[in-house]
């Protein structure tokens, strides 16, 4: 089968890439365009490290074929990065030592810009809920999910 | 007085590759890429024991993308240990196999292609001559006189200094039984077990203009890596530059030297640069893992919960390797007995092989599965008696001056005051007598 060329927004930009059918989106991403920070921890769909934003929902850009993502748009780690300094939520992570080996971060943090942007106010069991597909082996969740609660205090400005 | 200001003891640091880490801007070995970049996959054994009578390529080489093969023949030093380095012996680990396989998951033959799905199409294509044989899968099976032999020296256990396994020899058991009121027995096994970091082992290998290789690489121990992967190659050590300390979780899965040999070896005779990582499936099925370990003991105890013998026979299943394994087994040796005052003990531990995956180091390897059969049997110890789990725990406590069975005199105990701050913790009253108890203060009783 021919190669495709495939339109999409990256990262707030229109983007066109030619692919071979079921390119996946994380092999898009990480081998075409440089774009690193999704991982690839497993190619199956098991543990989450390849996790970007479809539509502002987090996917598993590991099983994502490119096709899927035409006229959508599509945000990565780098994408909430600024140019300077940090997102709020990166920023609890970081402050919070919500992080060990950093494998697992960028799908952790993309999965809560996601539950924060549609729920303000998560309780604990919303957060751990949200955070179920993402595999942390350092078994950092405890941290993580304490971020995630400082995070949604950050962004509603009101921090303990 | 003035009071000393301390910049980092007592302050919360902030961890130096943290803005890396939440940004995505660190690098990890599969971010890595250079041009002209080969991808190396390994042919691996379906069976876990077997004669190994050829190997064809022919099918492979016609894959589009196929830049070549390795066997053992191309590998100049292809049997080693890795812990050669601090005196374990002898070499029985070939790089790639040579006549016989002895697990399934066995490295056979590398081949590197332009593309990882060409590397893995050939692969695919690789037709093994294979005759297969018994396999032992039980480290007691393995060291019965019937078992297949799979080590060059006629056994299936390591030879620690011309014994059949590590000893630990104090006072004399047989006496302490006799004396005894009660004899405690129990089994204990515990299974393998795989780290599972989110990053699967990998590494990057690069030729330089000046003839040296620059290998990137996630390992644990970098310097074991470099020596081992001279070593194996027979080049001098200043011809490897490796690059590392970016590991995406390990936890003792990344210490053996599986992959940057063939990749070095392979950027050598390419002379492009070589990535080679880990599928889940070769980090779960192919890696080391947690040894396996099956321990007896047989403890002699008095009515008033004294130990006064203890003897142990203790099996790791070193799976078809040493790798880690003849070094946990001496650690397990030293640790098994337990931070108790025993005045006869007797330790037998086998660092067995069988037809398994091999196990290696993980977090305390050797130490961990000894702890989880010591302190069940301990309770096992308590109930048999018809004493409190504490109690037994305080009353055989080891005090500094003690002497430890592998003849060594206990300098730092600290057994009684954890256990006191333990207590204290999960709000269990003591009874006075082991509060007013201290590891310092040699008492009778």
């Amino acid at each position: 089968m021919a190669s495709k060329i495939i339109s999409f927004t990256l990262n707030g930009r229109l983007t066109e890439v030619l692919v071979k059918p079921l390119t996946t989106l994380g092999t898009l991403l990480r081998e075409q365009l440089d774009l690193t920070a999704a991982k690839s921890g497993c190619k199956q769909g098991g543990c989450g490290s390849c996790t970007v934003l479809l539509n502002g929902q987090p996917v598993l850009s590991c099983l994502l074929p490119v096709e899927e993502v035409e006229g959508q748009q599509v945000i990565t780690l780098e994408g909430i990065t600024p140019t300077d300094g940090l997102n709020p939520i990166q920023e609890v992570f970081y402050e919070n030592f919500a992080i060990q080996c950093g494998y697992c971060s960028p799908g952790m943090i993309l999965v809560t810009k996601a539950l924060l942007d549609k729920n303000p106010h998560p309780s604990r069991e919303q957060i751990i809920d949200s955070l179920t597909g993402n595999y942390c082996r350092c078994t950092g969740y405890e941290p993580i999910i304490q971020a995630v609660e400082k995070a949604a205090q950050r962004l509603n400005g009101h921090e303990g | 007085m003035t009071e000393s200001k301390l910049n980092v003891v007592g302050q919360s640091v902030l961890r130096r590759d943290g803005l890396g880490h939440v940004t995505g801007k660190t690098v990890y070995i599969d971010d890595i890429k250079f041009r002209d970049m080969l991808y190396l996959k390994m042919v691996r054994s379906p069976v876990p024991h077997a004669r190994l009578k050829g190997i064809d390529f022919s099918e492979a080489e016609k894959v589009p993308g196929f830049v070549r093969a390795f066997t053992h023949e191309d590998v100049p030093k292809n049997i080693y240990t890795i812990l050669c380095l601090i005196g374990v012996g002898p070499d029985e680990e070939p790089v790639l196999v040579e006549d016989e396989i002895r697990y399934k998951g066995e490295q056979i033959a590398a081949i590197v292609a332009e593309t990882e799905e060409a590397a893995m199409e050939a692969v695919s294509r690789v037709k093994l001559d294979l005759e297969e044989l018994p396999a032992v899968l039980d480290v007691e099976e393995a060291i019965k006189p019937d078992a297949p032999v799979l080590k060059h020296w006629g056994t299936n256990y390591f030879i620690y200094e011309d014994y059949h396994c590590r000893r630990v020899r104090l006072g004399d058991v047989e006496k302490g039984f006799a004396e005894a009121d009660f004899i405690v027995e129990g089994r204990y096994q515990t299974s393998p077990i795989e780290h599972a970091p989110a990053e699967t082992t990998a590494c990057v290998a690069k030729p330089e203009a000046d003839g040296r290789i620059t290998v990137y690489t996630n390992t644990q121990a970098i310097y074991f890596t470099l020596d081992n992967t001279a070593l194996i190659l027979q080049v001098p050590f200043q011809k490897l530059h490796f690059v590392g300390g970016t590991v995406g979780g390990g936890f003792g899965g990344k210490v053996d030297v599986l992959l940057e040999p063939i990749a070095s070896l392979a950027a050598i005779k390419t002379g492009r640069p070589v990535k080679f990582k880990f599928t889940r499936e070769e980090e779960m099925r192919c890696s080391s893992s947690r040894g396996a370990w099956r321990m007896y003991f047989k403890d002699g105890v008095t009515k008033d919960g004294r130990i006064i013998a203890r003897k142990i026979t203790t099996y790791a299943d070193a799976g078809a390797y040493n790798r880690h394994t003849p070094y946990a087994v001496t650690k397990h040796a030293a640790n098994i007995a337990g931070p108790y005052r025993i005045p006869n003990v007797w330790i037998d531990g086998y660092c067995v092989y069988t037809n398994r995956q091999p196990g290696s180091a993980m977090r305390g390897f050797g130490v961990t599965p000894a702890s989880f059969a010591l302190e069940v049997q301990m309770d096992k110890i308590a109930e048999t008696v018809g004493l409190d789990p504490w109690s037994v725990r305080f009353i055989n406590a080891y005090r500094d001056g003690d002497m430890k069975p592998h003849q060594k005199v206990v300098e730092d105990a600290t057994l009684i005051e954890v256990m006191q701050a333990a207590a204290k913790m999960v709000g269990h009253e003591l009874p006075e007598e082991y509060q007013k108890m201290s590891s310092q203060a040699l008492e009778e009783g």
